[in-house]
C-alpha cells in the first residue's frame, strides 16, 4: 500500500479506477491520499478555496459499500474531483472567488454537479479562481493568488487557476472549471495539465455561475486525454434547465479515443504562428505539429485574419452580458450587504462598489457603457455582427480542415505582478482562446513541451459537436509523448514558498 | 382662441392565467404565504436560467388574433436593465425591437358610434415581486419595506395601443372593451383593483387640426376604469392650462391620486432611464409556425362583438340585455348553453329570466352562474311549464327560488307542493259555482250590467284554490254561470 501510496497522486482516473475495481484501495483511502496532499502542498499552492472533508468521506463511504457488494458503477466512481468555486453546490459556499458572496450558501446543485453525482464521482472541495471568472492569471481572486505549481513565482493562469494547479500538483484527479475566453484552456497550458472546453450547449449551464451567457462552457480538467473523455460522458447532454443547452446527442467519447491522426488535416493560423507568439512557445508548437505528421497527419499555415478581431469582439460581448448578469448582486437579497448606507441607492452603490474587486467594477463597466443608448449599435451590435464573421470563418476553414491547432497560450507562463498594472495586456493572454468561444467551437488543451521549467500548451480547435476528433488527436499525441507525465517537483514547493512569500505583494 | 385636441395612447398591462411562472415551474396562485412560490430561477439565484412557459405563448398568441395583429414567425426576448428590490436579477426579461404581435386593431363603441383604436404591438413580459411598506402605505414614511417575490416571473402581455384615442370617455370604453377581450378568450382575469389588468396612459394636447403630436406626459397609478376617465380629463386641462399659460408642458412622468382626482409629478427633473436593452442570451429566439397559429385561432372562443352580433340576429336581444350577459362570462356561457338546448323564438324568455330573476336570485346569495342549482335544464323545463299554462308566472318565480335552493327539478316541487295552475275545467266549476252561490248580491249587479263586481268572486276564487285557478279561466266560469242563472 506505501508504494501506491507515494505515485497515487499522479495516477490517471483511469488508473485509480482500476486501482479501486481490483480492491487495491477503498474510496476512503483514495480521499486520504488526496487530502493528505493537499494538506502537504496547498498552503504553499493555495489552490483550494475550501474543502467538502465531511461530505465526501459520506460519499466514500457509500461508494464503498457498493464496489464491495459487486455493483455495477461507472468507471469514473470513487474518483475525488475538484470544483471551480463559480459552480453551485447545494448547502454548500460558491464565493465565485468575491467577497460579494464570501457567505452565500447555495441552496441548489448545478445539474453537472448532479450528473457527477449520479455517476459517483466525489467532489472534495471548491478551487480559487479570478473574481465571476475574469481574468487570466487568478490574481484577481479577492481572497488569495493561486502558484503555479511549477515554479511558485509565476501564475497558473486563470480563470480556472485553482482547479488546473490542483490537478497538477496531486491534489485530485480530476477538477472541473469553466470557460469563457479560455478559462479552462489557458490554466491548463500554464500547470501542464489537458484542459477542454465543449462546443457552446454540450455541458448544461444551470448552476453555474454566469459571467457571460453566450460563451460560458464548464469543462473537464485532468491528467490524460483518456480521463477528459470519461469526464465528457459524465457531464455532457441536454438540460431542460438550460435553454441553451444543445439537444445533440452525446456519443461515447472514449470510443473515438483510438482512431490515430492518419490522415487528419490540420490547419494552423499564420496570425497565432508568428512574431506574436514567442518563440518557445513556437518552437514547441511546431514540434508538436511535426510529431502529429509522423502519425499520418499534414500541417498547413493557413489565414486566419479575423482572428485579429477576436479580443476587441470578446472585450465588448463578455463584459456587456455580464453586466447585466451581475446586477442581480445588489446586496437585497443575498451575499454582502452594506450596512451604513441610508437609502436604497447607497445600500446598492456601496454593496457593489465594496463587495466587487477592481477588474470586476472595471468590466461592468465596460459592458455598461457599450450597451448604453447611442453605443450600443456603434459597440455591441457592431461587436455582435464580427463575432459572425468569426464563426463564418472558422466554418470556411473546417471545409478544409479537421481540426485547428494554435498555441493555447502566445507566451509561457508570466510572473505574479507582470501584468495587473495594464489590464489590456493581460487581456491579449487569450488571444488564442477566445475566438474559439466567440465561434462556439470545442478545443482542448494538451501540454506540448516545456521551457524554462514552464509547461507549454497545443490547443486543438474542432467542429462544432465534433469533440471526438480532437480526443482523438489529443489522446494520440499522449501515446507518442510524456509532457504530461511530467509532474512538478513537489518537495521543493514547500522550501521555495517559505522563502518567497515575503516577496509577493499580494 | 385656440382649440385643444387631446391625443391619448393607452399601455395596458395584463396578467396571463397560466398555472405556472413565465420562466420556471412555480404556482402562480395568489395569496401564498410570502415568498413560497419561488425557486432559483424566479429568485434570480446565481447560477439560474429561465426556460419559457409554452402556454403563455398560447395566450400571447390568443391575444394578438383577438386583435387582429400580425403574430411574428420570430421574435426574440430582451432583457430591461435596471435595479430594484423587486427584481430580483436587476432586469426583467420582456421583449424589445422583435414583439411576438405586431399590428392590430380593437373597434371601440362610444357615444359616437364605433371607432377603430390601432394596436402597435403586444409582447410577452415577466413581472417583477412586490414591496410591502412597512410603517406607512407608501414608501415615504415606512420605516422599511419587505420584498415578496411570489409575483416575480409571473407572466404579462403589455398591450400598447396606437395614440388613437381622442378623448376621456374613449379611453374608458378601450379598457372596457380591452378587458372583456382577454376575459372572454380566458387569459386574464380582467381586475383593475386587484392589479391583474394596469394601464398607463400616455396624454398629450395639441392644436386642432396640427399634426405634429405635441409633449407628453405618461400617467401612472390607474387603478379602476374610472380612474383611467378621471386621469385623463385632469391632465388635458392641466396641459391646456400650462399651454395657455404661455408655458410648455414638460415631458414626465406623473402619477394620479385618486382622492385629489389630480395627477402629480413624481420627479422635478425627469431623468429618462436608459434600460440598454440588449437580446438575452439565455433565450433563444421565439419561433411560431403557421400550424400553431392556426390551432390556436381555431380553438379562439368566439369574442363579445361576435356574440352580441350574433344575440341581436339570432335572438331578437336588445342591447341592455347583450350587456348584462356579457358583463359576466359565467353569465354568458349559462346563458349559452341554455339558449342551445332550445329554438331560437324560445331564447327571449330565456333570456328575460336569467338576466331578471335568476340573476337577483345569483346575486343575493353571492353566487356564481357557474355553481348555482339551477340548471339550464331546470330553467328550460320551469318556463315551459309557464308558457303552456300549467303554472302562473307568479308560482314560476316561487319555484325558482325553491329549485335555486334545493335544486329540485321544478316539475317536482310542482307535483310535491300541488302548485299546478288548476286548469281542470271540472274541478274548478265546482269552486266556482259554490262561490258564485254565496254571493247573491253580486250575482245581482252583474246582472245590473256591472260585470267588473265579478272581480271580487275573482278574488274569491283565488283564495279558495291558493292562487292556482288560472285567472281568465275563473272569471270566464264566473260570467257563465251568471248568465246561466
Amino acid at each position: 500500500m506505501k508504494e501506491i501510496q507515494k505515485d497515487l497522486f499522479f495516477k490517471s482516473a483511469i488508473e485509480l479506477s482500476r486501482l479501486l475495481r481490483e480492491g487495491q484501495l477503498t474510496c476512503t483511502s483514495l480521499l486520504d491520499a488526496f487530502y493528505a496532499q493537499i494538506e502537504q502542498v496547498d498552503s504553499s499552492i493555495k489552490a483550494f478555496l475550501r474543502l467538502e472533508k465531511n461530505r465526501a468521506y459520506e460519499e466514500a463511504d457509500t461508494i464503498n459499500t457498493r464496489f464491495q457488494k459487486g455493483d455495477a458503477l461507472p468507471p469514473l466512481a470513487g474518483i475525488p474531483i475538484a470544483l471551480k468555486d463559480n459552480i453551485c453546490v447545494q448547502n454548500s459556499q460558491t464565493t465565485c472567488g468575491s467577497k460579494i458572496l464570501e457567505n452565500y450558501i447555495s441552496p441548489y446543485n448545478a445539474t453537472l454537479v448532479n450528473k457527477l453525482k449520479s455517476h459517483s464521482l466525489i467532489p472534495i472541495g471548491k478551487t480559487n479562481m479570478d473574481e465571476f471568472a475574469m481574468g487570466s492569471s487568478t490574481e484577481n481572486s479577492a481572497f488569495y493568488p493561486t502558484r503555479n505549481p511549477w515554479n511558485s513565482d509565476y501564475v497558473p493562469g486563470g480563470s480556472s487557476g485553482g482547479s488546473c494547479a490542483a490537478v497538477a500538483i496531486g491534489e485530485a484527479p480530476l477538477a472541473i472549471g469553466s470557460d469563457t475566453g479560455g478559462s479552462i484552456r489557458q490554466p491548463a497550458s500554464f500547470c501542464g495539465v489537458v484542459g477542454m472546453k465543449p462546443t457552446y450547449g454540450r455541458v448544461s449551464r444551470y448552476g453555474l455561475v454566469a459571467f457571460a451567457s453566450s460563451l460560458d462552457q464548464m469543462g473537464p480538467i485532468s491528467r490524460t486525454v483518456e480521463d477528459t473523455a470519461h469526464l465528457l460522458n459524465v457531464i455532457c447532454g441536454h438540460d431542460p434547465h438550460d435553454s441553451t443547452s444543445s439537444p445533440a446527442s452525446v456519443p461515447d467519447f472514449t470510443a473515438a479515443l483510438h482512431r490515430g491522426v492518419q490522415g487528419l488535416k490540420i490547419g494552423v493560423p499564420s496570425e497565432l504562428f508568428n512574431e506574436s507568439i514567442q518563440s518557445k512557445v513556437k518552437a514547441s508548437l511546431e514540434q508538436g505539429l511535426n510529431r502529429l505528421k509522423e502519425g499520418g497527419a499534414t500541417w498547413e499555415v493557413i489565414p486566419l485574419p479575423v482572428v485579429e478581431y477576436a479580443v476587441p469582439t470578446y472585450y465588448i460581448i463578455a463584459p456587456a452580458e455580464a453586466s447585466a448578469n451581475l446586477a442581480r448582486f445588489d446586496g437585497v437579497r443575498y451575499g454582502y450587504r452594506n450596512k451604513e448606507a441610508q437609502t436604497l441607492k447607497n445600500m446598492m452603490k456601496q454593496s457593489r462598489g465594496k463587495g466587487f474587486g477592481r477588474e470586476v467594477q472595471r468590466r461592468i463597466i465596460l459592458g455598461t457603457y457599450a450597451l448604453s443608448s447611442g453605443y450600443y449599435d456603434a459597440y455591441y451590435l457592431k461587436a455582435q455582427k464580427v463575432r459572425t464573421l468569426i464563426k463564418e470563418a472558422f466554418q470556411k476553414a473546417f471545409a478544409k480542415y479537421d481540426v485547428i491547432i494554435t498555441p493555447t497560450s502566445p507566451t509561457l507562463p508570466f510572473r505574479f505582478g507582470e501584468h495587473t498594472q495594464d489590464p489590456l495586456s493581460m487581456y491579449l493572454a487569450d488571444i488564442a482562446t477566445i475566438p474559439v468561444n466567440l465561434a462556439g467551437l470545442p478545443a482542448l488543451s494538451i501540454p506540448c513541451g516545456f521551457a524554462k521549467g514552464l509547461p507549454i500548451g497545443m490547443q486543438l480547435i474542432g467542429k462544432a459537436f465534433d469533440e471526438e476528433t480532437l480526443l482523438a488527436a489529443g489522446h494520440w499525441f499522449q501515446t507518442v509523448t510524456n509532457f504530461h507525465k511530467q509532474t512538478p517537483n513537489v518537495i521543493s514547493i514547500g522550501k521555495k514558498i517559505k522563502h518567497q512569500n515575503s516577496t509577493l505583494n499580494k | 382662441m385656440l382649440n385643444f385636441e387631446s391625443v391619448i395612447g393607452l399601455e395596458v398591462h395584463a396578467q396571463l392565467k397560466t398555472r405556472t411562472k413565465t420562466f420556471c415551474g412555480c404556482s402562480t396562485q395568489f395569496g401564498a404565504a410570502p415568498n413560497t412560490n419561488v425557486c432559483p430561477v424566479c429568485l434570480g439565484l446565481p447560477g439560474a436560467l429561465p426556460v419559457l412557459n409554452k402556454k403563455v405563448v398560447e395566450m400571447a398568441i390568443m391575444a394578438g388574433l383577438a386583435f387582429h395583429s400580425q403574430i411574428q414567425p420570430v421574435s426574440v426576448f430582451a432583457r430591461k436593465n435596471y435595479f430594484y428590490p423587486d427584481l430580483p436579477k436587476g432586469y426583467q426579461i420582456s421583449q424589445y425591437e422583435l414583439p411576438i404581435c405586431t399590428g392590430g386593431y380593437m373597434d371601440i363603441q362610444t357615444s359616437e358610434g364605433t371607432k377603430r383604436i390601432g394596436i402597435k404591438r403586444v409582447h410577452i413580459e415577466e413581472d417583477a415581486g412586490k414591496l410591502v411598506h412597512q410603517g406607512a402605505d407608501a414608501i415615504a414614511g415606512a420605516t422599511s419595506s419587505l420584498v415578496d417575490l411570489n409575483r416575480a416571473c409571473t407572466p404579462l402581455i403589455e398591450i400598447v395601443s396606437e395614440p388613437d384615442l381622442r378623448s376621456p370617455e374613449e379611453a374608458r370604453v378601450y379598457m372596457e372593451t380591452l378587458r372583456e377581450i382577454l376575459v372572454f378568450i380566458d387569459i386574464c382575469d380582467g381586475n383593475m383593483e386587484e392589479g391583474s389588468l394596469r394601464a398607463d396612459a400616455n396624454v398629450s394636447i395639441r392644436p386642432k387640426g396640427a399634426v405634429p403630436l405635441g409633449t407628453r406626459t405618461e400617467v401612472k397609478n390607474l387603478n379602476s376604469f374610472r380612474s383611467v376617465e378621471r386621469a385623463i380629463k385632469y391632465e388635458i386641462s392641466r396641459q391646456t392650462e400650462v399651454l395657455k399659460s404661455g408655458s410648455k408642458v414638460i415631458q414626465q412622468t406623473r402619477h394620479y391620486d385618486d382622492a385629489a382626482q389630480k395627477t402629480q409629478a413624481l420627479r422635478e427633473k425627469e431623468e429618462s432611464h436608459d434600460y440598454r436593452y440588449f437580446p438575452d442570451p439565455d433565450l433563444t429566439p421565439l419561433r411560431i409556425h403557421p400550424e400553431d397559429i392556426e390551432r390556436i385561432q381555431k380553438e379562439l372562443p368566439e369574442l363579445p362583438q361576435i356574440k352580441r352580433g350574433r344575440y341581436q340576429q339570432s335572438y331578437g336581444l336588445g342591447k341592455f340585455e347583450c350587456d348584462v350577459i356579457l358583463s359576466d362570462v359565467n353569465v354568458m356561457r349559462y346563458f349559452e348553453t341554455t339558449a342551445q338546448k332550445v329554438e331560437p323564438v324560445s331564447v327571449k324568455e330565456l333570456a328575460k329570466w336569467i338576466i331578471g330573476d335568476l340573476n337577483a336570485l345569483t346575486k343575493e346569495a353571492r353566487q356564481s352562474f357557474s355553481s348555482i342549482k339551477v340548471t339550464p335544464d331546470h330553467l328550460i323545463q320551469l318556463v315551459t311549464l309557464i308558457q303552456s299554462g300549467k303554472i302562473s308566472g307568479k308560482i314560476g318565480k316561487e319555484v325558482l327560488s325553491e329549485v335555486f335552493k334545493s335544486g329540485e327539478d321544478p316539475e317536482r316541487i310542482i307535483q310535491r307542493s300541488g302548485a299546478v295552475q288548476i286548469s281542470d275545467t271540472g274541478a274548478l266549476r265546482e269552486i266556482v259555482d259554490h262561490i258564485v252561490m254565496a254571493h247573491p248580491e253580486v250575482i245581482a249587479k252583474v246582472k245590473r250590467g256591472k260585470t267588473q263586481s265579478a272581480d271580487f268572486l275573482i278574488g274569491q276564487v283565488m283564495k279558495k284554490t291558493k292562487g292556482m285557478a288560472k285567472p281568465d279561466l275563473a272569471r270566464q266560469m264566473i260570467l257563465e254561470k251568471i248568465a246561466s242563472l
